[in-house]
């Protein structure tokens, strides 16, 4: 394997990990959509970003991202807070700053290689070209270096709030009644998905940052009950679908982007199928024994 | 600018798309009325999102540019996610929310894949396939005007007729039943209009926001009236204006994209209706108490 | 002769059993209340009975014949939780509603079907509140509106789901006195009803429901702690509503 394919795929990894670890919290405490909303909304806190840096480097663009993310998840309660039902204030609110980003792009998208298509499918054939160099050494390519700090970061996220994260996911009541932070454990959760999205944004593009966010925790739950479980599984089946879908856009050379995020799909498939306790066939067969012991 | 706007006005292909997008902007709102009553904003976001593959497919096909060809694919593909969302929330511990999350991103992921599959593989004129993500006002042309016109005409027309249906099935469906709506019907009636409207949408909108033109409109109207009648013309209009100025804004400026113009224009209505609006905009409650 | 009847009734969703042989018989002329714990199946049984939750097995009769629900026999008050309150409608519409099979296509309402539903709504006192958004109403007055279409509806047998739940006083006497009317007018209610304090002084007939027919019968015959405690099984030392708080 050359050098350059290897970016690639650890980049993808990278995406697949940090994403689904962060997205399965999310799928757990019924956010899925949240999630995909500030998957898109992020493209605004980049091009804002943009606008005050003049340029697309990446701490900026990570604090832009972070500050839309979070200005998403308090739109969209505060318009749920004004008697909107929360999967209207969802679509009004991504779709409203979605937009503002993609006009505000076509703006100055003569300027920089920022460009719409750009920010739907990523460049992730374009990551190795863009090494992190010191003093004229090549420390590898810096959406690898950004992304490994985010990952690094919400894992350190998870293991220090673990329990609060766990309890209040399960039971936000309860855990707001023992004097948990319910609302910062909210907000946090949103900045990682935020920060996970930005990082991830420019190299594999919106749609594989929502297909790595949601599927996986899908996928993972679908496997598991236990709370830790889900997270680390989630994880893996992003790494897995990240590389299985990199050979298949490599074999019939097509969107990388878009087959690691079909390929999300295959594992959601292969676990709606055969998960040995949800499993759909797998339920079919034991009811079928069950009525053959019956009768 | 203003001999610009005379030019763009005397093009008869111009006007064809002004009035197509008036005509599917109206038809959009009005049916979205029922969508955002009925909570199915996402579910519709999903089912928009799922045309994607079958456009491109129905390409690779066939080879053809023609817009009826393409928009079969779309419906085949969002009908098939929509019974996937279903089947996942009846068959696992998974929510509507995660359901149509999973559904919505791979359906589009693979989309994108045979998207890149045509520009890789394919020779021809391919140009306007990837118009469908944002939608672009300029791909269309006058035999594409017709279909979304009639199919628009042909959606309000159905929405007039069972106005009353949809209104009592949405407010109370097990008393709708009662007195004798073969609800079942009318449930399978509206969703095709939904299919309808999300399927002759996508070449002007965009997979990606037509689902702002279906509920944003419709959200706004909500903010001038209690009256479910008058809240669906309300949201037609707005629709209406939404679709004419992202038209006309995106052919003016060079490289405005249309649907995201449309979109963004639907949400400036909305945030003036939740502040002003009559009935429950924001100042009118502050000033009421 | 019987209101409704049902033979040997049972749903299922996916696997699990949420109706089993339920059996009862309604006689024309009556109040019926259909009590059970939480999660009985009590709003499923209504559900099924209309047709609107598939039936893996039995037979519903209605007025001694089968039952082909596009007949319009069956009026129908929902819980107040599954009603979308914030829905664009006022009283006068919801009251609108239950003259539906007197409507003409391609026409507004007419002056006259106004008029009617207006009528009703003085009937349970709420003429002045005709134009009123349904969230505007007290708990009292939106229940009111809806007994107005029942009236409206003027159908043979009505069912209601918890019409008592976040009901003022004198909102829930009013409707006792309306559906002890009914009932004399040979019209019959049955009711979905959580709270066995009044039981006793509401119904003459109780069906006794936790996913099976526990008890079915005149009230006197049918209703006493034995009876109950089956039906609740040994609950009822933890009230459901208590037991439900406490998490």
């Amino acid at each position: 394997m050359t050098t350059y394919a290897m970016w690639i795929i650890i980049t993808g990894c990278l995406v697949g990990f940090t994403c689904g670890i962060s997205g399965s919290i999310l799928v757990l405490r019924k956010m899925a959509m949240i999630a995909d909303a500030i998957s898109h909304t992020v493209l605004l806190g980049i091009v804002l970003a943009f606008f005050v840096t003049q340029s697309i480097s990446g701490f900026p663009m990570l604090i832009g991202a972070l500050v839309i993310g979070l200005f998403t998840a308090i739109f969209i309660e505060m318009l749920h807070r004004t008697g909107i039902p929360s999967d209207a204030a969802i679509g009004v609110v991504f779709t409203s700053l979605f937009a503002l980003g993609v006009v505000l792009i076509s703006f100055i998208g003569n300027q920089v290689h920022l460009d719409v298509k750009h920010a739907l499918m990523g460049e992730i054939t374009f990551v190795p070209w863009n090494p992190l160099t010191i003093a004229g050494v090549n420390y590898g390519p810096v959406a690898v270096w950004m992304l490994s700090i985010v990952c690094i970061l919400n894992i350190v996220m998870i293991i220090i709030f673990y329990r609060p994260i766990k309890i209040s996911t399960f039971d936000p009541a309860y855990a707001k009644l023992i004097g948990i932070p319910v609302g910062f454990i909210h907000y946090l959760l949103m900045s990682m998905v935020s920060l996970s999205t930005v990082a991830s944004f420019d190299s594999v593009g919106a749609i594989l940052v929502v297909a790595m966010l949601i599927v996986p925790g899908a996928t993972a739950y679908l496997l598991s009950e236990r709370f830790l479980l889900v997270i680390v599984l989630s994880g893996l089946i992003g790494i897995l679908s990240a590389i299985s879908g990199y050979l298949v856009a490599s074999f019939w050379n097509v969107s990388i982007a878009g087959a690691m995020a079909t390929m999300t799909g295959v594992f959601f498939l292969l676990a709606y199928l055969f998960s040995p306790k949800q499993g759909v066939l797998v339920k079919k067969m034991q009811h079928k024994k069950s009525k053959v012991r019956v009768s | 600018m203003i001999t610009e706007w005379m030019t763009l006005l005397e093009s008869p292909n111009f006007r064809w798309v002004m009035i197509g997008s008036l005509l599917l902007g109206f038809s959009s709102g009005a049916i979205g009325c029922f969508v955002y009553l009925r909570k199915q904003s996402l579910i519709s976001d999903g089912m928009a999102h799922a045309t994607l593959p079958g456009v491109a497919f129905m390409y690779i096909l066939f080879q053809n540019k023609s817009l009826p060809v393409l928009l079969i694919g779309a419906t085949v593909t969002s009908l098939l996610a929509t019974s996937f969302i279903q089947m996942i929330i009846k068959q696992t511990k998974l929510k509507t929310d995660a359901a149509i999350g999973v559904i919505l991103s791979v359906f589009f992921g693979f989309g994108i894949l045979l998207l890149s599959y045509i520009q890789q593989n394919m020779s021809g004129n391919q140009a306007g396939i990837d118009s469908f993500i944002f939608g672009q006002a300029a791909s269309i042309v006058k035999n594409d005007v017709y279909t979304i016109g009639v199919v628009s005409l042909f959606v309000l027309l159905l929405t007039v007729i069972f106005f009353r249906e949809f209104h009592y099935t949405t407010f109370d469906f097990t008393f709708s039943k009662g007195i004798g709506i073969p609800v079942k019907w009318i449930n399978g009636l509206l969703f095709s209009l939904l299919v309808a409207v999300i399927v002759i949408g996508i070449q002007m909108v965009g997979v990606v926001l037509i689902v702002a033109l279906l509920i944003t409109p419709a959200l706004a109207a909500r903010y001038w009236t209690d009256s479910l009648g008058k809240m669906t013309v309300i949201s037609g209009t707005f629709g209406a204006i939404s679709g004419l100025i992202g038209t006309i804004s995106s052919s003016v400026i060079q490289d405005l994209p249309t649907g995201p113009m449309i979109v963004l224009t639907a949400s400036v209505l909305f945030f003036i209706s939740l502040l002003f609006g009559f009935t429950k905009g924001l100042v009118v409650r502050r000033l009421v108490r | 002769m019987l209101a409704l009847s049902v033979h040997n009734l049972s749903v299922q969703y996916q696997q699990q059993k949420v109706l089993e042989n339920v059996h009862f018989q309604v006689p024309k002329g009556s109040i019926t209340g259909i009590i059970g714990p939480n999660g009985a199946g009590k709003s499923t049984l209504m559900k099924a009975i209309l047709g609107l939750v598939p039936i893996t097995e039995g037979k519903v009769d209605v007025l001694e014949q089968p039952f082909t629900q596009q007949m319009d026999l069956i009026g129908y008050v929902p819980q107040r939780s599954e009603v979308d309150w914030d829905f664009p409608i006022n009283a006068l519409d919801v009251v609108l509603m239950g003259r539906y099979k007197h409507f003409k296509r391609f026409r507004p309402i007419s002056k006259q079907e106004k008029d009617l539903a207006m009528t009703f709504l003085k009937e349970i006192g709420m003429e002045t509140y005709a134009n009123r958004q349904i969230s505007q109403l007290s708990g009292g007055q939106q229940q009111r509106v809806f007994l107005a279409r029942a009236l409206a509806q003027n159908t043979p047998i009505y069912f209601m789901d918890e019409p008592f739940a976040g009901v003022d006083a004198a909102t829930e006497k009013m409707m006792i006195q309306l559906m002890k009317q009914w009932k004399n007018d040979g019209k019959t209610v049955i009711i979905v009803h959580h709270d066995l304090q009044t039981v006793q002084e509401y119904f003459d007939h109780v069906l006794l429901l936790n996913k099976k027919t526990i008890g079915c019968g005149k009230t006197r015959d049918v209703f006493h702690p034995q009876n109950i405690e089956r039906t609740y099984g040994g609950s009822l030392t933890f009230p459901p509503s208590i037991a439900g708080n406490s998490l």
